[in-house]
């Protein structure tokens, strides 16, 4: 066997994989988006752009998600990073792996079990009646987008502090006594070597959280009580309920096309700002 | 499943391998570790635990696979099927009779026996997705036990295609504490109270037939409306109470008994069990009517399993059994046979049994209002708003 077929032999199972359950399936999502709705509901084979000119019906539904993806992604950028250095930075090794673990015990469960835990942490016998005994009276929580917000950070947030951990974990420690060697006070230390190096755990972290939230539909629909409606919970109703395949075709196309252009982007935005950072610390 | 039967890990893993050397039988380790129908879905990924004794209604096969509502069975009626005929059975919940249709259309759903709503058993049988019944393999089927008012929706062209389970109606669930006096007796009142004192504390179904159906009662419209003028009568009722709302959810229960919604609609077992827990949260219909409705049970015509769906159906529509499954949901049934066995209370409760002339006001849902496309349009609508 030659090394090239050799090469061949084990990238084998991998594009078979990718063949039958990503370009075969979005090849169907893209036939079905010409199609039409047949009486039942379903799919009946035709050639028409109908399904693409009633996307604006969906306009709130992109706009809710085209807000909220990229804010919660920003909260629990906000909030993972304090957590994730503390953990990498200040942490002794001892607990170090004990506090990783209680990060990730919530994935122990499913996430359909947690979201129906904060509807009665939210519900009115649950945060509100505390709030209420401190005299703030009458809060409500529960079906808000406040609500689908807490959600979605309660939900991403391991999945942003992981990878800030890990380019915070291999941070090589010399360099901060180099800085403070050369007297810079530790917010300059942190601002000019720390930040900067964790740039591309920040950019993963806030990549996969996006990604994971342009799609979501469990949260808002859990959360949200039916009125906070982002793209997924589109997509479900129109693949269950109205049973309308082609249109559900047509707004799974339009999601993805947003995704690859916001994506790409995103990812020049991140690369531009690293090659900044890159020429700034050679000066 | 009782709570009191509780087995510890160690415990539990000492009679699974008693079991396995068969010094036990399955009934006995299904007693002391209180699996009952959890066992069903283990018993599925490992067939060599499971010994296979005769039964006396010939074997069926090792499991079955029910698609039904939630709340909606005894689950030890379950457990006695599986002792008398070895089937386990694996039960799917589903919120919806859109969401039944759209699993079938799809193809292989794996059920062998459902629990259609009256007004959609036309469409399966248009769609040739449901299978004409034989009746022989029913003997617990007696047709003239039936009301013929929750009967005849299985029964077309003279063929039966479905069989009754239970009949309700869609209602209103009220917290009376909050009604300062002034009853809420009408579909007009549900709506215009939402837009008022009740703002931000009503719930409305996440299911078009319901909310539009019963926003479509406002005007006087039918339930089953599918006239565009009205529905856009409908729609503008909707936009205009949407702000007003507590949320749009099917799952009415837990708001409801929190106290964060005070008003909502609901199913007469959404109803009754609101009603028995919590007194003050009372159920009624719009005096102008809405939707009286009737369940099936009716066999997917890809089942894999024919002989255990017949079988399941037979043992489920047995009168002993099916009074002990209305006494766990508290839906009345339509079967004569089965109201004999029940406790006058029950037969006299106005949640199950509302007065006539209430009655009379409600429709049926029609066929069309499932797969009218506008109907579903208008309902997206109103959630993305």
């Amino acid at each position: 066997m030659t090394r090239r077929e050799r090469t061949w032999l084990l990238v084998l199972p991998a594009a078979i994989w990718f063949l039958f359950f990503l370009v075969l399936p979005l090849t169907v999502v893209l036939v079905f988006s010409f199609g039409e709705r047949g009486t039942a509901g379903g799919y009946v084979p035709a050639f028409t752009f109908e399904q693409y000119a009633s996307l604006p019906s969906r306009l709130t539904a992109f706009k809710n998600t085209l807000i909220l993806a990229p804010l919660g992604t920003l909260a629990a950028l906000v909030i993972a990073y304090p957590l994730a250095y503390q953990l990498a930075v200040r942490t002794s090794p001892r607990w170090k792996t004990f506090l990783l673990v209680l990060v990730i015990l919530p994935f122990w469960t499913s996430i359909l079990i947690r979201s129906y835990a904060w509807i009665v942490i939210l519900g009115g016998q649950g945060l509100p009646a505390i709030l209420a005994s401190f005299g703030l009276e009458d809060v409500r929580l529960i079906y808000t987008p406040t609500a689908v917000t807490i959600g979605i950070i309660y939900g991403y947030l391991p999945l942003m502090v992981f990878p800030i951990f890990v380019s915070l974990d291999r941070l090589d420690k010399r360099l901060l006594e180099a800085s403070s060697d050369l007297g810079a006070r530790p917010f300059a230390t942190f601002r000019q070597v720390t930040l900067p190096l964790s740039v591309p755990g920040m950019a993963t972290g806030c990549l996969l959280v996006f990604i994971l939230l342009m799609g979501e539909f469990l949260i808002p629909a859990l959360l949200g009580g039916g009125r906070v409606y982002f793209v997924g919970n589109a997509l479900v109703d129109l693949f269950i309920q109205s049973r309308n395949w082609p249109f559900g075709s047509a707004m799974a196309v339009t999601l993805i096309a947003v995704m690859l252009v916001t994506v790409t982007l995103y990812m020049r935005l991140v690369g531009r700002l690293s090659a900044r950072q890159d020429s700034a610390s050679v000066m | 499943m009782q709570d009191d039967n509780h087995i510890s890990r160690r415990k539990f893993m000492e009679e699974l391998r008693r079991y396995q050397k068969g010094s036990v039988s399955r009934r006995h380790f299904l007693g002391v570790t209180g699996l009952g129908t959890a066992m069903a879905v283990m018993a599925t990924a490992v067939p060599a635990l499971r010994p296979r004794p005769a039964f006396a209604q010939g074997d069926i096969g090792n499991r079955v696979v029910l698609a039904t509502w939630p709340n909606y069975h005894d689950p030890e009626n379950f457990e006695t099927f599986t002792d008398e005929t070895g089937a386990f059975v694996q039960v799917n919940v589903f919120g919806s009779n859109e969401e039944m249709l759209a699993r079938l259309l799809a193809g292989g759903s794996g059920w062998d026996v459902f629990v259609p709503t009256n007004y959609t058993i036309s469409t399966y049988v248009d769609e040739d997705l449901i299978e004409p019944l034989d009746l022989s393999l029913l003997p617990n089927y007696d047709r003239s036990a039936f009301d013929a008012r929750f009967a005849d929706a299985g029964i077309i062209d003279g063929t039966v295609y479905a069989v009754p389970k239970n009949w309700g109606t869609t209602g209103f669930a009220v917290n009376t504490s909050y009604l300062g006096g002034t009853p809420i007796t009408t579909w007009r009142e549900f709506w215009d109270r939402t837009m008022t004192d009740f703002s931000r504390r009503t719930m409305v179904h996440d299911y078009q037939l319901t909310t539009i159906g019963n926003a479509l009662k406002y005007f006087g419209y039918s339930f089953n409306s599918v006239d565009p003028a009205e529905l856009a009568d409908a729609e503008r009722l909707l936009l205009d109470a949407k702000p007003h709302l507590f949320a749009i959810v099917s799952d009415i229960q837990p708001a409801m008994r929190s106290g964060d919604a005070w008003l909502s609609m609901a199913w007469t077992g959404d109803g009754k069990q609101l009603n028995t827990d919590h007194p003050e949260i009372a159920y009624l219909l719009g005096r102008e009517g809405g939707e009286l409705w009737s369940d099936y049970y009716a066999i997917p015509k890809d089942t894999q399993r024919r002989a255990a769906a017949y079988a399941l159906i037979n043992h489920l529509i047995d009168p002993a059994v099916n009074a002990r499954e209305v006494l766990a949901h508290g839906y009345p049934t339509a079967d004569a046979r089965t109201n004999a066995l029940l406790p006058p209370e029950m037969l006299n409760d106005p949640i199950l049994y509302p007065a006539q002339e209430l009655l009379d006001a409600l429709e049926f849902a029609a066929a069309v209002t499932l797969t009218d496309p506008n109907r579903a349009e208008l309902l997206a609508r109103f959630k993305s708003a």
